[in-house]
């Protein structure tokens, strides 16, 4: 970018409206290229995106083969017809006759190095959970990186126990991690020695998303059964 | 920016093909576009990946700067580069979502970042601008092949020794120990130095006589591990 | 920590994920400009005062761009607008305070194609930060860069006094250091946890 600086100095300079009709020039032709390349692309970009939702659904979700979006607004929930909303989701899984199989809640927090994002299934009819998956996180290779690839430890959300308490309006015992092989109660997350700030994150991720989410879904069970 | 422009008048068409690949390597040799070639070279997939999509930047931008070139006002030129550069890597960027979601996660803002890849405007400026569409099209080809192999080189050796597989397929036993480092951050540092020291010492052997290469040899062995 | 309070987000970006040894964000002015101590804080300041601007900037722009349903064009308006903003903070600069010019003003132009600038941008918009975000965003990932260009600079002036291998002198010596930097720097994860 120096070279604008000595621009003055060209010995032979265009004339303003040269300049003008260069860059507009330059500015449609690239308005062009840019608006064809996203047009062609866009059918392909959408599809891909909905099938890598719809691939961590069904995982998190056993027994599943279709899918509704709901956004969370405030204290009510409402259906998606595009995946194009920002704001917090969760998907309702549904078998091949229509019954709802489970609720799959994406959730983030603070891990070991970044960021983590999950998904985790929820099944309403026996207040558990059915699978886990780890969306995005950026955890040591080889160590931090088990909480998504280590059976041992994503066996964990089969049937970790999300009951909630007598009032509806949180979670009758928290989610939390214990040492490697100590789990004693269903709530309890075994961790992963050498990972434990990572384990620690997961259970703490999703005890704080359950809190605040599985209320809301309890309270609007029947319009997720009905897919409205 | 770069200082390579092709020093004598007629160069043939094989050398301006050649020079990227080897003699003005961009990584190697001129030490260009190092943000991209430490980020995405934990795996040789991201890697290849970054390569072609650089290649395909470098060749579309330098085609029409070289088309254009009678038409640009000196004045304007760097930001009509830019404006040119930056249409070819969102067109990329596009295309990647299209083909494949989970590469284009693991590269992240990188494709975006290829923008302000000094090797781009480099070619622009010096040689893009001065040349005919042909020419330009071999030297882009020859400085995105030669990117690539770079990048290929660093990627396949991190994902080698950091997970002991090689385009997601495993190379070594269950008896390997991943060694994790090197598809961490430090690990880039580390391979790329490897590399640059064996490129330094090779061409130091071909220079200089056999006696201080011995040394060299041996220093650069106990650097690059 | 709560992973979107601002405090977090500044030790994110300095220390946690450092821009230049973590995210490999601004390697060029990295190697380039860290052999004296004085050009690489100067160079760390005018860095760092080019991306507060540029996280405004981007702000911005996304608000416009989604107003209008526009965002293919982001790479281009983020680029551009950036080099504009370095340009007329390069005028600005010089007008009023001729002193601070002298100080970081023949490293602002270079700053335009450094991949650190944009990749604030981008990063900030992939994080999804609002304004206030991005401003601490900014500030940790200038914090970040300055410090890393100073340790390198400080480093590299003892090197200058020491007995190294030919074929090691230049960037493969700076691409060893920056590695063991980088190593010292992954002490830092879990920071905010």
């Amino acid at each position: 970018m120096s070279e604008t600086n000595n621009n003055a100095l060209q010995p032979k300079s265009a004339s303003t409206w040269q300049m003008l009709v260069a860059l507009g020039g330059i500015s449609l032709i690239s308005g062009v290229l840019i608006v064809l390349a996203y047009e062609t692309t866009l059918p392909r970009i959408l599809m891909n995106r909905q099938r890598a939702i719809e691939e961590a659904v069904f995982r998190v979700l056993p027994g599943s083969t279709s899918r509704a979006t709901y956004a969370i607004e405030g204290n009510a929930v409402r259906l998606l017809q595009d995946a194009t909303h920002t704001g917090p989701k969760i998907y309702a899984g549904y078998d091949d006759t229509g019954a709802l199989m489970g609720i799959a809640i994406e959730a983030a927090g603070q891990g070991y190095q970044d960021v983590i994002r999950v998904l985790y299934g929820y099944a309403p009819a026996t207040e558990c959970s059915t699978g886990f998956t780890v969306i995005e996180s950026k955890e040591t290779p080889g160590l931090g990186d088990k909480i998504g690839l280590d059976p041992r430890f994503l066996a964990n959300f089969q049937g970790l126990e999300l009951r909630l308490d007598e009032s509806q309006r949180s979670l009758k015992n928290a989610i939390v991690a214990v040492k490697q092989n100590s789990k004693s109660n269903p709530w309890e997350i075994d961790g992963i020695s050498g990972a434990t700030v990572s384990s620690k994150a997961v259970a703490r991720i999703v005890n704080d998303s359950a809190q605040e989410i599985l209320p809301i879904i309890r309270q609007h069970l029947r319009q997720i059964e009905t897919q409205q | 920016m770069n200082t390579a422009s092709p020093s004598n008048q007629s160069p043939t068409v094989a050398d301006t093909f050649l020079k990227g690949i080897w003699k003005e390597n961009p990584v190697f040799v001129m030490v260009l576009g190092m943000c991209p070639t430490l980020a995405v070279t934990n795996s040789a997939t991201n890697a290849f990946t970054m390569g072609i999509a650089t290649t395909f930047v470098l060749v579309g931008s330098s085609t029409l700067i070289s088309l254009l070139r009678k038409f640009i006002p000196k004045q304007v030129r760097i930001a009509t580069y830019i404006v040119i550069i930056a249409t070819f890597v969102t067109m990329v960027d596009y295309a990647i979502q299209a083909v494949s979601l989970q590469l284009y996660l693991a590269l992240g803002a990188f494709i975006q970042l290829i923008v302000v890849n000094c090797i781009i405007l480099g070619r622009a400026e010096a040689f893009a601008s001065k040349n005919s569409v042909f020419q330009s099209i071999l030297d882009a080809l020859g400085m995105g092949i030669g990117f690539t192999v770079a990048l290929l080189c660093l990627g396949t050796v991190r994902e080698l020794l950091g997970t002991g597989s090689l385009m997601g397929m495993r190379v070594f036993g269950d008896a390997f120990e991943p060694w994790g480092l090197m598809v961490l951050p430090p690990g880039g540092f580390f391979v790329l130095a490897g590399w640059l020291l064996l490129f330094s010492w090779w061409k130091r052997r071909s220079t200089t006589e056999a006696a201080t290469a011995g040394v060299a040899m041996q220093r650069t062995g106990s650097h690059e591990i | 920590m709560k992973s979107d309070s601002l405090a977090y987000i500044f030790l994110n970006a300095c220390l946690i994920n450092n821009f230049v040894l973590s995210s490999f964000l601004g390697i060029c002015p990295f190697l380039g400009v860290s052999g004296k101590l004085e050009t690489a804080s100067r160079m760390g300041l005018a860095v760092t005062f080019v991306m507060l601007i540029t996280s405004g900037c981007a702000s911005a722009i996304n608000a416009a761009l989604a107003y209008l349903g526009m965002e293919y064009l982001r790479l281009i308006c983020y680029i551009v607008v950036i080099a504009c903003a370095v340009q007329l903070v390069e005028m600005i600069i010089k007008k009023f305070s001729p002193a601070l010019f002298r100080a970081m003003g023949i490293y602002l132009p270079l700053i335009t194609t450094n991949c650190a600038i944009l990749g604030l941008a981008l990063f900030q918009t992939a994080k999804q930060y609002d304004f206030i975000q991005g401003i601490a965003y900014a500030l940790g990932a200038g914090a970040g860069f300055s410090l890393a260009l100073v340790i390198m600079a400080g480093l590299r002036e003892q090197l200058n006094l020491a007995d190294v291998p030919d074929v090691a002198k230049g960037t493969a010596l700076s691409l060893i250091i920056a590695g063991i930097l980088s190593l010292a720097f992954m002490g830092f994860a879990g920071l905010g946890g």
